[in-house]
């Protein structure tokens, strides 16, 4: 459980959800790329392979990073969402806010 | 260290029939941390026994996880001295889930549309919306501090 950081080859910050996005770690996701914010970071994947569920709260953390990532000239995206969690998003139009490739290799090829 | 869940199972003797097979019963103090936790163990006993899906199985863990959560910050507002209570009734081919808080209650009716196109980009005001579109039946008591979600086995 927990949130898994690496550095891609081409300089994006890779943030694997291991577990849930929840209530209740939000503010360690949001701690971690903020820290990379902070120390010049502009691209960020976040990747949901190993995720179970998200809940509401995970999805306004995501909402909110998004915006600041934006606000700073920088990039968010979101890979690894299955079927389930795919639909979280598309219920609730933030599928028009992201851009979500189905691996994280797909989502660094171009960024 | 002891978990501060308190977890309730009540087994008739003839499950699989119509008839009330299996109450679930938790009582669970007002802290985040203890969501997760709940979420997977109400989530377990009501789907054990049956083949369920990964979609239904899914569908009960975010509609609970929201559940709860609103009860334990926005009806109980994280006071310790009070507790969320989850009542769930398994039925063959359904069951219901039950989530009560000590709190004052809430209209559902004043919650606005987390879709429309001004509301999309905000960071909260989603729980009671993915609740309603994950389950098959949502009902609250006239106080609005319990809600009742229905989920069909299919």
């Amino acid at each position: 459980m927990g949130f898994h950081q690496t550095k891609d080859a081409g300089g994006a910050v890779v943030v694997r959800v291991d577990g849930q996005l929840i209530v209740g770690n939000r503010q360690e996701l949001k701690d971690l790329i903020n820290g990379g914010l902070d120390q010049g970071e502009r691209k960020f994947l976040i990747d949901f392979a190993r995720t179970g569920y998200i809940d509401s709260s995970g999805l306004g953390a995501l909402v909110s990073l998004s915006k600041r990532v934006r606000e700073l000239g920088g990039e968010l995206r979101l890979s690894g969402l299955n079927e389930d969690l795919r639909s979280l998003f598309e219920l609730t139009k933030l599928d028009t806010l992201f851009a979500i490739a189905d691996t994280p290799e797909q989502a660094l090829a171009n960024f | 260290m002891t978990s501060p869940l308190q977890l309730c199972i009540r087994r008739t003797p003839s499950p699989g029939t119509t008839a009330l097979g299996t109450r679930v019963q938790l009582k669970m103090p007002s802290e985040i941390a203890c969501i997760e936790q709940a979420v997977s163990l109400v989530t377990r006993h009501c789907l054990s026994g049956s083949a369920a899906s990964d979609h239904l199985r899914f569908r009960l863990q975010v509609a609970l996880a929201e559940a709860l959560a609103n009860a334990v910050m926005r009806g109980n507002e994280e006071d310790p001295a009070k507790f969320v209570q989850v009542d769930a009734e398994l039925f063959a081919d359904h069951f219901r889930v039950q989530v009560t808080d000590e709190g004052i209650g809430f209209d559902p009716a004043q919650i606005p549309e987390p879709v429309h196109p001004e509301q999309i980009a905000e960071a909260c005001g989603r729980g009671l919306f993915l609740i309603r579109k994950l389950v098959d039946d949502v009902q609250f008591n006239e106080q609005g501090n319990s809600i009742c979600m229905t989920l069909r086995r299919r």
